[in-house]
Parts: structure tokens; C-alpha cells; sequence
């Protein structure tokens, strides 16, 4: 279990690693990963139960990404974590590598499931926590989603099947960043008041700063009797100067300067 | 139908806790009983086919034994991209059951003809696809399918061939003949089989004597069967209930066309590129189709008179 000050340093270097990855495989989604690396880095760095060396331990904690186009975050706070070895993060959108994109399980340790279409992680979560019920483990399942993908109505039919099914070991966390692939997402399709909404559909909601550590420690350590679900308040490209809140950074790959100066930014040498 | 996949899911039920079926909100007057014995293996999700196929991952992910169930179109299109995604890719033991093939709710309209199936399952790579002709069939496959990797696709339907005796002789993938005969071979998959013994009956009084094959199994293939059929048989005729873009008939083409085998006499029966707008009931869908009895007698006699 590492501490805060632990926890921000692996972040960070989740974030350099994801930089680097996107600028060597020139590929997109920057902005999305680095919205969600606190979060990994809380789950990873110190809630979620899991033996690196052994990544299909029965009692482990399950991870899923339902944002799969942030994969490379997944990638990299696996690498860091010990699950495979960080050259291989070199991999990432290459061709003829497994390091995809989107998330994908096949072949890489510790990815529980292969995601990249919005709306799938919250049902198959929910399914792994229903089984967990039904065999009496005591492990969680947490699942991270974008807020543009709820969107999608299967996601609300699986809010209403684990608030049903008093799913309370299954905990949900929103990468609340407003902005989803055009235009901010009270633009597109509103979702507010989200927290009415999920508190209708029967979760226990918390509300924290996305990328405050300690404020993600105590909302994803609560006890909660109902499924929870956290509205992790975050901004798109955090922690790169030019990409904070810049919609065009979903698509975008840092190149060259940009390149450089996110790397100063992240307080990484070129 | 439905009875045999029930009798199969008891036994398997009974016998492995990890088997579970799961509802999508259909089934009134057949799972009751179930549920009732098997309370924690049992699960209607509610009306929320994308979910059920969701939550069906996370379950067999978790080492259960799935087997979901709806009719029509909603087990199967509703949630193909769950399917593709969440069960296929990650080889999943889910057995996904659609009630309801072809025209058998021929009178709820065209969201209840379930005529593409065949072919889009077909289409997903590792799926089994199997559509039974018999209860028998049904019973044996919903066994077969539990106990195979991967994800299975279990089409039942309201009618079933009617034989003098159904053998327990069914394995996935290996073609069965219904009916023996030498000079023609039809090839059927699913309850039209019906149909297919019919005009076997009726051409034997003309002395024309049909080979009727189920295709039970329309992935895999039983390649073999099919080609030595081709090779010692005067005139083939395939026959499903279903479109007749990739599915039965289009699968033998291409078996053909792969194996360069040619054939002389050839035909397919199913529903060209088409939705039904007119409902009734299978009987009347199926000959306004072309896909009964007479329909078949008039293409082998139409071999017979080249």
C-alpha cells in the first residue's frame, strides 16, 4: 500500500509513460488517459487487493476499464505495478502488437477485460460482482467509465440491475472531465443533475476532485450496503499544460515541442 | 421445443451449480419451476438484452455456465455487439438461446421473424451455431453446448421433424440423416425439417427416393458429409427457414466453391433479400416463401424432368 506522496509519483510516471506511448505510436486519446491516471494510480498504488506475479489470484480485486480508449494508462500502471516489464510498454500501437489501442486482455497480464465500445464495462462488472455474491468472496470490483459514455443506455441497465441486485461490492467511478468527443457533454447530451440521477437509480454517490488522491482513497475505501459510485471530478489532460480541458487533445498527438514541453511538464527530462 | 431445452437444463443444473440461465424478461409458464428449484441459478435480468449479455460475461468470466434466453431477434441482434465484444472475444462459455426461429411467431409481424440469425451468428469467428430439427436434437445439444468452449448459439423453433424413432445418434458438427434415401439429398437445418420428411413421403409414392440430412450444426460444418453427399447424389436441395444470404445453403455454396466441387443440380430454398410485411401463421408464411413440402417436390421434380 503506498502512500499519497507514493501514489502521485506513480501517476506521474504513468503519465510520462502514456505520453510517450502516444507520441511513439502516434495515436490519440491522450487527453482521456491523463483525465483517469489519478484514479489508476489510487486504485493501483493502494485500494484494490492483487498479486502481480500472480495475475489471475482468485481473491484479487477485478479492474475494468469501460473507457477502453484510455488503455494506455491501463498499460502503463500495470507495467509500473509489476505485472510485465516496462519495455514492453514500447509496444503500444505498434504494428503487430497486443498493446492496442483500446484495452485488450489477450496476452497482457492483469487486464480483466477487452474493452474499446462505450457501454460495456458497467454490465460485465456487474456481472463478475453478482458472481462473487452468488460464491461469497470477498473481493471488489471497480470499474472506470467516461461521463460521455453514459450516453449509451446500457449502462442504465446495469445501474438499475446492481442497485436491484444490491451489488455493494461493486463500485463504479466516473472520469467526470465535462468533455466528451465534440463538445462538452451538457452540449451534447446533458447529464445533469448526475448525481440526482444515480442517487434515483439507487448507488450511493460520492462526489471527489478526480485528481486529489486522498479524497479518491477515502470515497473508494468506504463502506457502502448499496453498489457506489464515485463522480470523480476531473480535467481532460491533466497534468499537460496545452491539453488541460482541450477537446482537440481526444485526438491529437503530442509531437516534437509539444512533445518536449509535456515532458517538462510532467517534470520528465527529453 | 422448449420442453427438451428445459429437461437438459434441469439435468445440467442439477448436476453443476456453475450452470445458470438467465432470462431476459421471457419464458412465462416454462421457467417457473426452475427458478423454484434452482433459485441462485436462475436470473430474469428484465427487459434489457444488452445487459443480460453483459452481466452473462462477468458471470462466465467468473467460471459459470451460461445460458441466456429470449426469443426472436432479442437474444441475438438486440445485443450482437455484447456478444462480439464481450463473450466471443473472450471465449466465453455462453450459451445464447433464441426461441422462435424463422416464422414461428409468423403473426407478431417483422420484429418477431427471426430470419438473419442464422447467418449474422454464422458470421462471428469461434461461435457454434446450431439449429435442431428434433426435441431430441435439442435435448443432446443444449448438453453438447455446456460442456464446449466457447460461446454457442442454440436455435429453437416451434415445429420439429416428426420421425418414427430419433436416435440418440447427435453430435455437434456431424450432419444426421433423418430419412434415407438414393437419389437426392436434401440438406435442412431446423424445425422445417418437418417439411422436408413430408415431401419424402410424397415423392417415394413416385418412386423418387430423398436423402433427408439435418445440418444441425451450420458452424462447423460437417464438410466431409456434405461433399460426399454432393459427390454421390443426383441433385442436392438446401432448405431454412431464414434468409438465404449466409446461412445454410450459402455455407454449402461456398464449402463448393472452396473444395471446387461443382453440382449439376442445385437449389436453395430460403427468403430472398426481403422482410415479411405480411404476417400469418408459419404454415402460411412458409408457403408464401416457398419453404414446404410442395415447394421442395417441385424443385426435385424439376431435376428429374432436365
Amino acid at each position: 500500500m503506498l502512500s499519497d506522496i507514493k501514489t502521485q509519483e506513480l501517476a506521474r510516471k504513468v503519465r510520462v509513460h502514456a505520453v510517450k506511448m502516444v507520441n511513439k505510436g502516434g495515436s490519440s486519446h491522450i487527453g482521456s488517459v491523463l483525465s483517469i491516471v489519478d484514479i489508476l494510480a489510487a486504485l493501483y498504488g493502494r485500494v484494490m487487493q492483487y498479486r502481480s506475479n500472480e495475475p489471475k489470484w482468485v481473491n484479487r480485486d477485478r479492474f475494468i476499464l469501460s473507457k477502453g480508449h484510455a488503455g494506455a494508462g491501463v498499460y502503463a500502471v500495470l507495467a509500473e505495478c509489476g505485472f510485465f516489464n516496462i519495455a514492453e510498454l514500447g509496444k503500444h500501437y505498434q504494428d503487430g502488437s497486443i498493446f492496442s489501442g483500446h484495452v485488450s486482455h489477450k496476452g497482457v497480464p492483469g487486464v480483466e477485460l477487452s474493452t474499446g465500445s462505450l457501454g460495456h464495462g458497467l454490465p460485465v462488472a456487474s456481472g463478475m460482482a453478482l458472481a462473487a455474491k452468488i460464491d461469497k468472496k470477498s473481493h471488489k470490483i471497480f470499474v472506470v467509465m467516461s461521463d460521455g459514455e453514459l450516453d449509451e443506455g446500457s449502462n442504465w441497465e446495469a445501474f438499475m440491475f446492481a442497485s436491484h441486485h444490491e451489488l455493494s461490492n461493486l463500485t463504479a467511478i466516473i472520469d467526470r472531465n465535462k468533455l466528451q468527443s465534440m463538445k462538452t457533454t451538457e452540449e451534447t447530451l446533458s447529464l445533469e443533475p448526475l448525481r440526482d440521477k444515480l442517487i434515483a437509480f439507487g448507488w450511493n454517490v460520492i462526489e471527489v476532485d478526480g485528481h486529489n488522491h486522498n479524497e479518491l482513497f477515502s470515497a473508494l475505501d468506504s463502506d457502502t450496503k448499496k453498489p457506489k459510485v464515485i463522480i470523480a471530478n476531473t480535467i481532460k489532460g491533466k497534468g499537460v499544460s496545452f491539453m488541460e480541458n482541450e477537446i482537440s487533445w481526444h485526438y491529437r498527438t503530442p509531437k516534437g515541442e509539444l512533445f518536449d514541453q509535456a515532458m517538462k511538464d510532467l517534470g520528465e527530462k527529453t | 421445443m422448449r420442453d427438451a431445452l428445459m429437461k437438459s437444463l434441469f439435468m445440467l443444473a442439477e448436476k453443476d451449480p456453475n450452470v445458470m440461465l438467465l432470462t431476459g424478461d421471457l419464458g412465462y409458464g416454462v421457467f417457473e419451476e426452475f427458478e423454484k428449484k434452482y433459485p441462485k441459478q436462475y436470473l430474469n435480468i428484465g427487459v434489457a438484452e444488452q445487459n443480460m449479455m453483459g452481466i452473462a460475461a462477468g458471470l462466465a468470466l467468473e467460471g459459470k455456465i451460461i445460458f441466456t434466453y429470449s426469443i426472436g431477434n432479442f437474444s441475438t441482434l438486440r445485443c450482437l455487439e455484447q456478444i462480439r465484444n464481450d463473450a466471443c472475444y473472450h471465449e466465453l462459455n455462453i450459451n445464447i438461446v433464441a426461441t422462435g426461429g424463422g416464422f414461428s411467431y409468423g403473426g407478431l409481424g417483422m420484429s418477431h421473424h427471426a430470419t438473419e440469425d442464422l447467418a449474422i451468428m454464422r458470421a462471428l469467428p469461434g461461435v457454434t451455431v446450431v439449429s435442431p430439427c428434433t426435441e431430441r436434437e435439442v435435448e443432446l445439444a443444449t448438453v453438447e453446448l455446456s460442456l464446449r468452449k466457447g460461446v454457442g448459439y442454440l436455435r429453437i423453433d416451434k415445429t420439429k421433424a416428426e420421425l418414427k424413432s430419433d436416435s440418440d445418434d447427435f453430435k455437434i458438427g456431424r450432419a444426421r440423416t433423418l430419412v434415407k434415401g438414393t437419389d437426392y439429398t436434401i440438406f435442412v437445418t431446423g424445425g422445417i425439417a418437418e417439411e422436408a420428411v413430408k415431401a419424402s413421403k410424397i415423392l417415394e409414392e413416385s418412386k423418387i427416393s430423398l436423402n433427408v440430412v439435418s445440418i444441425h450444426t451450420l458452424k462447423p460444418l460437417d464438410a466431409r458429409f456434405i461433399q460426399n453427399e454432393i459427390k454421390s447424389k443426383k441433385g442436392i436441395v438446401v432448405i431454412e427457414e431464414g434468409v438465404l444470404i449466409g446461412g445454410l445453403g450459402s455455407s454449402i455454396c461456398e464449402l463448393c466453391v472452396d473444395s471446387g466441387i461443382t453440382i449439376n443440380n442445385f437449389k436453395r430454398l430460403g427468403i430472398d433479400d426481403h422482410y415479411s410485411s405480411e404476417v400469418g401463421s408459419q404454415e402460411f408464411l412458409r408457403d408464401k416463401y416457398k419453404l414446404n413440402s410442395r415447394a421442395i417436390v417441385k424443385e426435385v421434380l424439376k431435376f428429374v424432368n432436365k
